[in-house]
This record gives structure tokens, C-alpha cells and sequence, in this order.
């Protein structure tokens, strides 16, 4: 038997600027379902629940919730429609507890002993694992998450939209999700989950709802469909998800990277004596829970970040303690892209013109910038990475997010780097531009530059690296070949349940037999690292 | 269940729909801030008309007749308050809040007035100092001073990560205490008021060009202003600031040593105060007061209303210094007894720009219930930002 | 020497001088609660000194006769006119950083000289003779404490604005850490963007205690005016430095209240401390800069013992903006 429709939408339009984000959209969710959003970034799944959840007002169209027309203004009114949304870059109070983010904005007391003992009765109804009391900066990302879902449940929310949620999680923390989403279902609860991931959307959804372009492609039932099926009507024309991966000739390593320890700012540690390296013309991937101490790998080898013991080598000269600009001089390039795209390599306001000229802007004698040959060289960027703007003069931050980072990628091979960090460089990219850079991160490798990147999607990865390092709180768990690796297999190791460098202690990963320096070197190189930090 | 749904609240859809506008043309800007600086008059006239029960228009007339009486000295003036604006806009570009302009000048002035009551006094080889050397040794000094009082902050700010904003802030009643100081050591009256030091002999005083009193500080701001025009635009020290500025992780990233550029920074924003305090001491004043009028405040305004363009802050200082003097002049010549109308007009002015540009930055629209509200007819939008 | 320092002099002074830094300091608090940043303090303080001097002339003008007006009367006047004027000088910052989203320091800066502006312009239009003429002594001396006691000195003999501002940093402290209210306040202070998503009114929570926060500000002025000076500095804005003294105060104090009660007659006592030493003339003027430098001293200070729990709320100085993409 069919169940109610608890949310349906008909016809939604919403536009930002020029920006067409949603055009004419209808879907609807039942009681008691799971219903997948598939789409990828940029096709406006996450604006339309924004409208849901009253983050925006649709231009045109309208919202029916079971069956009554709907005028959905603020947040406020959709948890009044017991409509809850789990974005996905968490709303929450670093500062507070868990109970007091989970009372926060309900017309409740501020009374925590019951919020607590409300808390574990639904916890314990679904299966969540959570400690109320304590503070979400101590919190894991998966805790974080367990602490939103609470959040909407504990309002009486019984239409939950889940903004890609498993995006952060390990296969094993997506499992146990999974499991909950489907113990909601079983309460006769209707959940939306929006995602790009196909494996997930077969896994859990019942029916699945596709957005192109911002615009309703249809909905398909989850038991009538495959991945080949969704695929082609995500992307439109049938694109080849294959990517090329170059076999090169092994080198000498190029960069060698031997018992480093890093501590974050706040003094725990970061990276805890990982080695590895990496060959001219290879590709070796980081794989790792985010937060795993990427960021600060990544930053002690550009020179940013202060190490506090080990060594780096490239090409059999120790590059610890050199400053960023000796770094750079030496052909190690990054292109880093943290949460937030223009974090870190891009000056966001500035031009594409002076954003060329960051690395090079100090040469020549006079005093003045070089601002023409830049200019010259953003023109010849523009061309050939096909960037849309409107001029050399036009800030960054106006350009779309592919565009900035072709502008960043760009710059960076531009320098003829012979080794490239690049960290999560698609990230927010829709298909085709993640296909250029990876083309562009190739034809690099083929021509001998040594890659490090760091990545977040696994099947890229495994198809993409040659490779795979995995991180996990900053242990290395062991460095595997792409072509005898699964999924699951990382996916173990990202969450420490299985440490090849414990099982296979023989391998001694990380360790290149053909390195650059010779034992007596390396012992002196240690030597002088101690020192160095005591 | 049925509660909750019984609790649902109908609220009305808002009347206006705010969002992030597109770069407008230049022309679209201009007619936003002219809309502005209209509405702020319009607000000055009723003000006038309700509190000093006096013809808008007589006021109108007043303001505009009240700078050239005295043309020279409204033209020192609004030098004067754009080479603030140029001495603080190094640090705004570098996001540093420097609020100590007051303070770097003052404590360049103690220096120079120094150097100008005592040095007259000490003998070369028997024979007094020559007055040549005197100017050099003021300049000098009030220059170094005020690098000096600035680096301060900017020191712990680098290191310490200290609230540069606080800090500067009482940098600047730190200085005006310690003048404060230095006047009843000076002042053989113990009146707490120096007199203008060398009266007689003008040992110390800068020459007049042209032989106009005024002439001398305006072209040295002018000098200032082209000079950082130019540094903030073209050389690599002021390409480094800004970068510094608009990321501090991607100056770092490129090689920039953040703490460097900062220091550097300000310390040629200390060193543009210098020579302010060094005009006060030999051109202006030749004397040391306890405050010079917060000038600073009023020049971190104008850099920010300009976006911190040296050639636009020209023209924003010698309008806010016209209305300045202008309502200065309305309050002697109709005998309010008070100078304080003209601050009250300046912050109105400044209210009304800042206003508008909030209507540059953002776009405005009516929902449908809006257009119902106000009855409009159709599909009618507002005027869109312009599409670029 | 040490005979003849007088402590309880000091303290008494102190406590005198502080309260006009805890009165804008718990204003600027429960301001920067809600992530708005208020350089505007000294002229919001200076409106509230302007608006009781307007509540006197408005007593006085109702009863011609100075001494037939109950007491009462003038003091609640006062501090409701003193409070309504800082709240307008207070709608003006929120209407122009909250709903125009502009840039708060640059819109406390312009507040502060109008503020200034406004205060000396009409302070010369009220009638002094009024509070010279005896209302001041309302503020003073609440408890009639004339004796000699140590304890009666220090904890009887203030005027009743002082009592008042302790009774409202203890308010404060409540409503911030016991209460639903300032639950959502400090959430809305932390991230807007989250206290938005779960329904609460940002922009009402921030103009709510952005005009709390000024008028609170605002009763330092009016204590300074009336009580401190004794109404005779009517027409100095000695009141700026006041202003900017307390919005240190609220980064020494850690957004904490409760220790801006102890910080505040700790700042005073920096500031009345001269007075106090065996000091020549000379001396004396040096040590007027002594507040200030103390002041950044503790500023540092601060900063080194940096913990995870007396950080600034985490988007104060910025504006918010639902669409933002």
C-alpha cells in the first residue's frame, strides 16, 4: 500500500542574480520513505531544500505539506511544518554542549538534566551514540552529525533532509548511518538525502528524484534502476567516467620524506612519524577522515608549517627549516584548496592579472610590480584553460568556483613545478571541470613532475593515483598500489581498523631502496633534524 | 501530532527581498552617493529649520560662503585631514585597524617642538646652532618618534596577536598624556599652556613658500598623496601589503613574511604622521597642545568612504572639510555659540553615505506581498543592478 | 609613608571612577554577546549623559519649584531619559550594521563624533543652573552614610547609580548563563548562520541587545555627568576616554560580567592612583598616562593566558547576511 505524501513541490523557481538556480521544480516525498536528490554540485539540490527548510523563499511555485499548501518563510516556520534539514556544513555552536545546541531555539526551558534524559530516550529509540554534555569543539565529525539529526528529531521533525551526509564519514561511519536512516524510515518518518554518490543512493533510498542544471530531470524507483541509468540522466550525454591513468617509467624519488612528526596549533600532533615519497612522474594519494593531518602535511612541505621532527629531502637535499620562498625556488609548488576555495594560494579580491604575478611579482630589480607581463600571461591562461571571465582585471572571487580553480592550477604549472601538493582540487567542481584538472594533473605526471594529492572521493583516487597513502590521526596506515586496493579496503584503514605497516612490518613503507642519500646520510640527516628541534 | 499541526504559524512573506548586487557601473554608483550626500542636506536643512529655527537657505549660503572666507586656511585644513587619511591608509589596506594616527602625531610634534625650544640654545665650536641644521634635526626627529610610537602596537600586534584597535586607541591618550607632561615641564608659566615657542626669533620655522604661511604643508600633503598613490599601486612593497591584507595564509604561502610587511607597514604610516607633526611644529602651530582636534577618527572615515584610493580621498577630504568649516562658519555667523553643529553635520553626512552604499553593494526588491502592500501593479521589478 | 597612604580613600575613589567603566562595559558586553562590535560607546554614553540632563530640565520645568519636586522623581526621570536617548544613539548603530550590514567599526566611529557632537551642542541649551543647583545631590550618597566607619566608606557611602550598576552586571551574568535568553543571545553572538537555521531572529536578538547594551552605556554617562563630577562637567566630553577605557575593560574582563564588577574598581583605581602617591607636580602629570599604560599592560596579559573560554564570540565584527553565497 501507497503511503501519504508528506512534502510535495510544485513548479519551484529561485534564481540568485543571474544565476538560474532552480527552474520549475516538482518532486515529491511519502511517508515512511527514503527519497534520494541526485544531481551534481551546481545542480541546485542543495538550494531547493534550502527553500524546504526556509534558508531561502522560492521566486515562483509552491509547497504542499501533507497535502495543505505550505508558506514556508524562515526556519522557524518550517520546524512549525515539522520539517528539520541536516545541512551540510553543520550548524552548530563550537562553544556549547550537545544538549544546549539541541534546546537551542525550542520554546523549552533551559533545563539540561531533562534535555539529557530526552536525548537518551531517542538515542536509544534509534541507535544513536551520544554523550549530551559534551562540547561540540571536542566532538568528531560523525559525532557532530549524530548531534543534528538529534536536533531535528528531538523538535518532533518527522520530514528530515540530510545535505550529503555520508561526504565526511568512513564507509563504516555511513554504514551505521544507514542503519539509523533506515530505523527512521521503519517510524514512518520521510527523509530526503541528497548526495552524488550512486553506490549510496541504491543502498538507501527507495525512489530516487534527479536535478540537471537546476532544472527536475525526473524520479525513478531505487529497484527499477542501475548506476549506468542515473548516471546518464545526472549528466545528460553519456560521458566516459574512465579516467586515463599515464604509465610512466620509474624514476629516482624526487621527494623523499622519512619519520615526520607535526604538531597543530594547538600543540596535539598532527602527522606522527609518517615516511613516504614520491618519484618523478607518479602520482601517490592521501587518503584520509578529513582533519587527519592533510592540511598540516601539506603545509610543512610548502615551508608553512614548523616541524617538529623528521626530515624532508627533494632531490637528495634536506629542505627542513628553508623558508617558503626557498621552497618554492626549488619547483615544489602547491595548490591547496581548504574549505573555503580562496583560503589559501588566491588573493580573492585581486585581479586575475595580479593573482598571476603572486609567485613572480618580486622579480627584476626596480622597485615596481611587473604588471604587463602578468597581464600577458593571464591572457594566455585564460586561452588556454578555456577560464570564463570577462577580463585579466576581473577579481577572483567573481569568477565561478572551476574557473578560480583553473586560475590557481593553472598558475601553478605555469611556474614548471617538479613537484605539484595539490589538496581536495576539484572539490565543489561539477564534472567537466574535474575532468580537466585531472587531465592537467596527467599531463604533468607524464611529464615528470611528482604529485601529491590529496583527495576525498576514493574512486577517483583509485583511478587517478598510482599510489595511495592512508592517513589516520595522523599514522600512517600503510601506502598500497591503486590497481590492488578496494574500496573497503581503504576505507578499514582511513578508520584504523587494519594498519598494514603493524600486519607487514617486513615492507617498511615509506622507505625507497633506491633513495638519493645513502644510510650514512639519512643517519646524519636525522641527526641534524634532532638537533635542529631540541 | 495534532497540536503541532494546530501550532503552525501563518506568517506573512516580508515585504522586500535583500540580495548581493552585481558590480554596478560607475555612473549607478556615482547617483547612489550624490542620492547620499543629497539626502544628508536634505536631513541638515530640517535640523537646521527645527533646532536653530533658521531659513535652510540662509544656512545653505552660509556653508558655502564660510570656506572662502578664509580660502587659505580651509585649504589647510583639508590638507591636513587628507594627509591623515594618506598616513593611516597603508595599515586599513593591511586590515589593521590603526586608530593611533592621533597619538604618532602628537608624539612627532613633542619632538620637534623639543628640538626647536632647546637647540637654539646648544653652541657649536661657540657659535649658536644654524637654523638649517635645527629644521633638519626636527624633521628627523619627529619622524623617528613617530616610527617609532607606531611600531609599538604594531609589534605586539605581529607577535602577540594583541588587539591592535585597543591598543592604538589608548596609544593615543598615552601620547596626549605624556605631551600633556612635556607642556608643564616647558611652560616656565605652569599654565599648562605653551606658548608658540620662538615667537621672536622663528628659530625652527619652516620658510613660507611663496611667502604664504599655508602654502608649505598643503604641497607637502599633495607630495604625500601622489607618493602612496603610487606605492600602493605599483611598487612591490605596497603589492606585498595589500596581499597581506587580503589573505595573510596566501602571502605566507608565496613566501611573504607576514610579520615583516606588517612592521614595514606601519612603520611608514608612523613615519607620514612624522611629518604631519613635524608641519604642525614648524608651519602650523609652533606650539604643542594635548590633542589635535581627532583628526584621525574623521581621516579613517575618509579613507574608508574613498575605499582607500589616495586620488578619490583627495576629493572626499576637501568636501568633509568644506562642510566642516562651512557649519563652522553657520554656528559663528548666526551665533549658536557652538562649533559642535559642525561635528553633527559631518556625522549625518557620513550616515547617509554609508547608507548608500548599502544600496550599491546590495539590491533591494518588493516581494509580491510588498508590491500588494505598496499596490503595484504587474510584475513590476525594481531597478536591477546594472549587468556588467 | 605608608602611614599616610589612604587605601580607603583609594578604594572609595575607585569604585566611584570604575562604575562609569562597568555601566559601558556591560553594555559593550552584552553588545559584543551578540556579535556587534559598538566603537560608538563614548558617544552613546555621552546621549545618556545628555538625555538625563534633559529628564532634570524636564522635572524642573514641570514643577517650577526646584525643591517641591520629590527626589525620586528627578533620579527615575533622569535615568529613564538618560537611557531612552543612549537607545536612540543604539538605533542608529543596529539600523545601520544590522539591517544596512555596514561596517561596525567604521559606524562606531561615526556614532562616537556625533555623539560627541550632539551632547556639546544641546548640553549648552539646557538650563545649568538647574543641576548646579542641587539635583545632582539625588545621585549621591544613597544610604545618607556620613560616618567614619571603613566599611561604611567602602560599601555605604555611593550614590545610587553605583548600586544600580552592580545590580545590573549581576543581571547580566544571569541572564547570560542561566537563562534561555542569553542561551540564544550568545548563540546568535558565536554563529549567526546556526541560530538562524534553528529558528531563532537574529536580527531581533541583535537590535534587542544592541539598545539594551547602549542604554546600559548610556546610565555611564549620566553617572559620570551627575555623580562623579557632581554636575559641573556638564559640558566636558571628558567622557570619550571613559567610553574606549570600557571597551577594553570588556576584553580584560573576558565577556564576563561578574569579573567586570572587580575589573572595573580595578581599572578606577589605576586611573585615581596618582592622587594618592607621594608624588611631586612633575611626577603627577607623568602618571596621568599611567591608566592607559596599565590598560594595554593588562590587555597583553590577557592575551597570554588565552584559554578556549575567554575568547571573543566567534563572528563579533562581522555582519550577517542569510544569502550569502
Amino acid at each position: 500500500m501507497e503511503n501519504r505524501i508528506a512534502l510535495e513541490l510544485k513548479n519551484i523557481s529561485k534564481h540568485f542574480g543571474k544565476i538560474q538556480a532552480n527552474k520549475n521544480v516538482s518532486l515529491d516525498v511519502r511517508e515512511g520513505e527514503i527519497l534520494s536528490l541526485l544531481g551534481e554540485n551546481g545542480s541546485g539540490k542543495t538550494t531547493l531544500m534550502n527553500m524546504i527548510s526556509g534558508i531561502y523563499y522560492p521566486d515562483e511555485g509552491e509547497i504542499f505539506v501533507r497535502g495543505e499548501k505550505a508558506n514556508i518563510t524562515s526556519p522557524k516556520s518550517a520546524f512549525s511544518y515539522r520539517i528539520g534539514m541536516i545541512h551540510q556544513h553543520f550548524k552548530l555552536v563550537e562553544t556549547f554542549t550537545a544538549a544546549e545546541n539541541i534546546i537551542l531555539g525550542t520554546a523549552e526551558k533551559y533545563d539540561l538534566k531533562y534535555v539529557n534524559s530526552r536525548v537518551s530516550e531517542i538515542a536509544a529509540k534509534y541507535g544513536f551514540d551520544i554523550n549530551p554534555k559534551k562540547m561540540i569543539h571536542e566532538m568528531s565529525v560523525s559525532e557532530k552529525q549524530t548531534v543534528e539529526i538529534i536536533k531535528v528529531i528531538y523538535r518532533g521533525a518527522d520530514i528530515l533532509i540530510l545535505d550529503e551526509p555520508t561526504a565526511v564519514l568512513t564507509p563504516q561511519e555511513i554504514e551505521k548511518l544507514f542503519t539509523i536512516l533506515r530505523n527512521m524510515k521503519n517510524d514512518g518518518k520521510s527523509i530526503i538525502i541528497i548526495t552524488h554518490k550512486l553506490n549510496e543512493v541504491l543502498a538507501i533510498s527507495d525512489r530516487v528524484s534527479i536535478l540537471r542544471k537546476g532544472e527536475y530531470v525526473g524520479t525513478v524507483n531505487t529497484s527499477e534502476t542501475n548506476e549506468k541509468e542515473l548516471t546518464e540522466m545526472m549528466v545528460g550525454a553519456k560521458i566516459n567516467l574512465e579516467i586515463n591513468r599515464v604509465k610512466i617509467e620509474k624514476k629516482n624519488p624526487l621527494l623523499e620524506i622519512r619519520d615526520l612528526t607535526i604538531l597543530k596549533d594547538d600543540g596535539s600532533i598532527a602527522i606522527d612519524k609518517v615516511s613516504f615519497y614520491i618519484r618523478s612522474g607518479e602520482i601517490l594519494g592521501v587518503a584520509g577522515i578529513t582533519g587527519c593531518g592533510q592540511k598540516e602535511l601539506c603545509e610543512a612541505i610548502a615551508g608553512l608549517h614548523k616541524i617538529t621532527s623528521g626530515s624532508i629531502v627533494h632531490g637528495g637535499e634536506s629542505i627542513v627549516g628553508m623558508s617558503s620562498k626557498d621552497i618554492i625556488r626549488k619547483g615544489i609548488s602547491m595548490s591547496f584548496i581548504p574549505e573555503d576555495r580562496l583560503g589559501m594560494g588566491l588573493a580573492p579580491s585581486f585581479s586575475i592579472t595580479d593573482n598571476m604575478m603572486l609567485k613572480t611579482y618580486g622579480e627584476g630589480k626596480t622597485p615596481f610590480v611587473d604588471r604587463n607581463s602578468a597581464r600577458e600571461r593571464a591572457k594566455a591562461l585564460i586561452e588556454k584553460l578555456g577560464i570564463v571571465t570577462p577580463s585579466t582585471e576581473t577579481p577572483v572571487r567573481r569568477l565561478s568556483g572551476g574557473n578560480v580553480q583553473k586560475v590557481l592550477v593553472g598558475r601553478e604549472i605555469e611556474s614548471g613545478p617538479n613537484v605539484i601538493i595539490t589538496a581536495y582540487p576539484v572539490r565543489g567542481l561539477d564534472i567537466n571541470s574535474s575532468y580537466q584538472i585531472y587531465d592537467i594533473l596527467n599531463e604533468q605526471k607524464a611529464k615528470g613532475t611528482g604529485i601529491l594529492f590529496v583527495g576525498e572521493d576514493l574512486d577517483v583516487m583509485l583511478a587517478l593515483c598510482d599510489k595511495i597513502m592512508v592517513l589516520c590521526h595522523g599514522k600512517m596506515m600503510g601506502i598500497v598500489n591503486a590497481d590492488h586496493v578496494t574500496k573497503e579496503e581503504l576505507g578499514l584503514m582511513m578508520t584504523g581498523a587494519v594498519n598494514l605497516n603493524e600486519e607487514q612490518k617486513d615492507k617498511n613503507f615509506g622507505i625507497a631502496r633506491d633513495s638519493q642519500l645513502t644510510p650514512e646520510q639519512w643517519a646524519e640527516e636525522e641527526k641534524k633534524a634532532g638537533k635542529e628541534n631540541r | 501530532m495534532t497540536k503541532a499541526q494546530n501550532s503552525i504559524s501563518v506568517k506573512k512573506e516580508p515585504l522586500f527581498h535583500v540580495s548581493k548586487n552585481t558590480v554596478l557601473p560607475f555612473w549607478q554608483k556615482s547617483a547612489f552617493l550624490s542620492g547620499g550626500v543629497l539626502a544628508a542636506l536634505i536631513i541638515i536643512a530640517l535640523i537646521s529649520v527645527l533646532l536653530i529655527k533658521q531659513n535652510p537657505f540662509k544656512i545653505f549660503s552660509a556653508i558655502v560662503k564660510g570656506p572662502f572666507l578664509d580660502l587659505w586656511s580651509y585649504l589647510q585644513s583639508a590638507a591636513m585631514l587628507l594627509g591623515f587619511a594618506i598616513a593611516v591608509v597603508p595599515a586599513f589596506k593591511m586590515k589593521y585597524f590603526n586608530m593611533g594616527a592621533n597619538g604618532a602625531v602628537l608624539m612627532s610634534c613633542a619632538a620637534a617642538i623639543v628640538c626647536m625650544k632647546y637647540l637654539p640654545k646648544v653652541n657649536i665650536g661657540g657659535s649658536a646652532m644654524p637654523n638649517w641644521l635645527i629644521m633638519i634635526i626636527m624633521t628627523v626627529a619627529g619622524i623617528i618618534m613617530a616610527t617609532l610610537y607606531s611600531l609599538i602596537p604594531a609589534i605586539f600586534k605581529a607577535f602577540f596577536d594583541i588587539n591592535e584597535t585597543l591598543f592604538t586607541l589608548m596609544s593615543n591618550y598615552i601620547a596626549a598624556k605624556f605631551c600633556g607632561y612635556l607642556i608643564y615641564i616647558m611652560d616656565e608659566s605652569k599654565s599648562g599652556v605653551l606658548n608658540i615657542v620662538n615667537r621672536i626669533s622663528h628659530k625652527g620655522w619652516f620658510p613660507k613658500v611663496g611667502g604664504n604661511n599655508y602654502l608649505l604643508s598643503i604641497i607637502v600633503v599633495l607630495i604625500m598623496t601622489a607618493f602612496m598613490a603610487v606605492y600602493m599601486k605599483y611598487t612591490k612593497h605596497g603589492f606585498e601589503s595589500s596581499l597581506v591584507g587580503e589573505s595573510v595564509n596566501t602571502a605566507r604561502y608565496v613566501g611573504i613574511n607576514d610579520k615583516k610587511v606588517m612592521l614595514r607597514t606601519i612603520a611608514l604610516s608612523g613615519a607620514l604622521c612624522g611629518i604631519l607633526g613635524v608641519l604642525y611644529a614648524g608651519s602650523i602651530s609652533h606650539t604643542l597642545t594635548e590633542s589635535i582636534g581627532g583628526l584621525g577618527f574623521t581621516a579613517i572615515l575618509v579613507a574608508w568612504l574613498a575605499n582607500f584610493s589616495p586620488l578619490i580621498m583627495v576629493a572626499v577630504a576637501f568636501l568633509v572639510q568644506f562642510l566642516q568649516t562651512g557649519t563652522n562658519y553657520v554656528a559663528t555667523s548666526l551665533s549658536l555659540g557652538s562649533t559642535d553643529f559642525s561635528s553633527i553635520c559631518v556625522g549625518i553626512m557620513f550616515f547617509c553615505v554609508i547608507a548608500a552604499q548599502f544600496f550599491i553593494e546590495y539590491k533591494v526588491e518588493l516581494t509580491s506581498r510588498g508590491r500588494e502592500f505598496f499596490h503595484i501593479k504587474g510584475n513590476v521589478k525594481m531597478v536591477e543592478g546594472g549587468i556588467h | 609613608m605608608i602611614g599616610s597612604f589612604n587605601l580607603v580613600g583609594l578604594i572609595v575613589d575607585a569604585i566611584a571612577i570604575g562604575t562609569v567603566y562597568l555601566l559601558g562595559c556591560i553594555g559593550e558586553t552584552l553588545t559584543e554577546k551578540a556579535g556587534n562590535l559598538n566603537l560608538g560607546i563614548p558617544g552613546i554614553m555621552c546621549c545618556g549623559a545628555l538625555g538625563g540632563g534633559f529628564g532634570i530640565w524636564l522635572c524642573s520645568d514641570k514643577c517650577t519649584d526646584l525643591a517641591a519636586s520629590p527626589a525620586y522623581m528627578y533620579v527615575l526621570v533622569s535615568i529613564l531619559c538618560s537611557m531612552l536617548f543612549a537607545a536612540a544613539a543604539g538605533l542608529i548603530y543596529a539600523l545601520f550594521t544590522v539591517t544596512l550590514k555596514a561596517n561596525q567599526s567604521v559606524v562606531g566611529l561615526v556614532l562616537t563624533t556625533f555623539g560627541i557632537g550632539v551632547f556639546r551642542f544641546f548640553a549648552k541649551k539646557i538650563n545649568k543652573d538647574i543641576i548646579f543647583s542641587g539635583a545632582h545631590y539625588y545621585f549621591k550618597n544613597l544610604f545618607g552614610y556620613e560616618g567614619d566607619n571603613i566599611f561604611g566608606k567602602i560599601f555605604l557611602s555611593h550614590g545610587i547609580l553605583v548600586y544600580l550598576a552592580i545590580i545590573i552586571a549581576i543581571c547580566a551574568a544571569f541572564l547570560l548563563n542561566k537563562t534561555k535568553v542569553g542561551l540564544n543571545l550568545r548563540a546568535v553572538g558565536e554563529n549567526p548562520a546556526t541560530a538562524d537555521a534553528v529558528g531563532l531572529n537574529v536580527s531581533a536578538y541583535k537590535y534587542a541587545f544592541i539598545l539594551i547594551g547602549s542604554s546600559i552605556s548610556g546610565l555611564g554617562g549620566l553617572y559620570y555627568v551627575m555623580d562623579k563630577s557632581d554636575g559641573t562637567n556638564f559640558t566636558e566630553a571628558a567622557i570619550d576616554s571613559f567610553g574606549w577605557m570600557a571597551v577594553a575593560l570588556v576584553i580584560a574582563t573576558m565577556w564576563k560580567p561578574l569579573v567586570s564588577i572587580f575589573g572595573s574598581i580595578l581599572f578606577g583605581a589605576f586611573y585615581v592612583m596618582p592622587a594618592y602617591l607621594p608624588l611631586s607636580r612633575n611626577m603627577n602629570k607623568l602618571f596621568a598616562i599611567a591608566p592607559y599604560v596599565i590598560t594595554v599592560v593588562v590587555l597583553i596579559v590577557i592575551r597570554f593566558m588565552n584559554q578556549k573560554n575567554n575568547q571573543p564570540p566567534a563572528s563579533l565584527g562581522l555582519s550577517y547576511f542569510r544569502e550569502e553565497r
